[in-house]
């Protein structure tokens, strides 16, 4: 089981500041491990964000992204109490969802 | 569009039922605007290849595009990049480190309306142009920016 993700959704105006970190190692398929075997690739392929259910960014990713993956994006027209859910699919089936509500900004 | 057809594409590509199962339902619940993977883009080595596979021709540099990215990365397992586009009706963004050994290193598909800016860590093998292409109206949109390496991260 994959470990939480990490979500800050702060709100800038009527722009949420979205910010995750997702728990993964994101290993290419190009490294070695100790006995000189390759380490099989093990990357998210998919990310989606939705505000309040509605898809605002649907990414496709590949082993280029860094270990444990940061993803920052702006959702305009956003409210304090909504909510925001991120959802991430890799490469060996597995798949994770978490969810944040919008947090009112200073 | 024609799910079946996307879907044995995908099907041939992965390698366990069981991707192959999250990879079918995952199509059907997709809004239309959302691209489904470009594998054959993904999977290019030169930067030329994988523009032809997206598609991207008549691409035009833009300086509505910035790309925050350190001029000098210490290590090149976690190089920050952002990218911005101010171009009207952005509908995708992706990410080429022009050296790695597959130049896609992301694309973004953005909602119609969304705000265009993305943020993001990669892993940068060595000395790159980092490469934003923009996708908006159904034309593309380019704008390049030089990181340098001290320490690769595709080790």
């Amino acid at each position: 089981m994959s470990e939480p993700m990490k979500i800050r959704a702060t709100l800038q105006g009527d722009v949420a500041d979205v910010r995750i970190l997702m728990m993964h190692p994101m290993e290419t398929g190009q490294r070695k491990n100790a006995k000189g075997e390759l380490v099989p690739a093990h990357f998210i392929k998919n990310v989606v964000v939705t505000h309040n259910g509605k898809t605002v960014l649907d990414a496709e990713w590949t082993q280029a992204i860094s270990r444990n993956p940061f993803l920052g994006l702006r959702v305009k027209g956003a409210r304090a109490g909504d909510k925001i859910s991120v959802t991430w699919v890799d490469n060996q089936g597995d798949k994770r969802t978490d969810e944040v509500a919008v947090a009112a900004g200073s | 569009m024609d799910y079946t057809r996307r879907i044995v594409l995908r099907l041939a590509g992965s390698a366990g039922a069981l991707a192959a199962a999250a990879a079918a339902g995952f199509t059907a619940g997709r809004p239309a605007w959302a691209a489904n993977r470009n594998e054959a883009a993904f999977q290019a080595k030169a930067v030329a290849d994988a523009l032809k596979s997206i598609g991207a021709v008549n691409i035009v540099e833009s300086r509505d595009i910035v790309i925050t990215a350190p001029d000098i990365a210490e290590n090149g397992a976690v190089v920050p990049v952002a990218v911005t586009s101010k171009i009207p009706n952005t509908e995708s963004i992706a990410i080429l480190a022009e050296k790695n050994p597959f130049p896609l290193a992301a694309s973004f598909d953005i909602a119609p309306g969304a705000d265009a800016y993305v943020s993001t860590r990669l892993k940068v093998g060595q000395t790159t142009d980092m490469r934003a292409l923009v996708k908006a109206g159904g034309k593309y949109f380019t704008a390049v920016k030089e990181v340098k390496v001290t320490v690769g991260g595709c080790g």
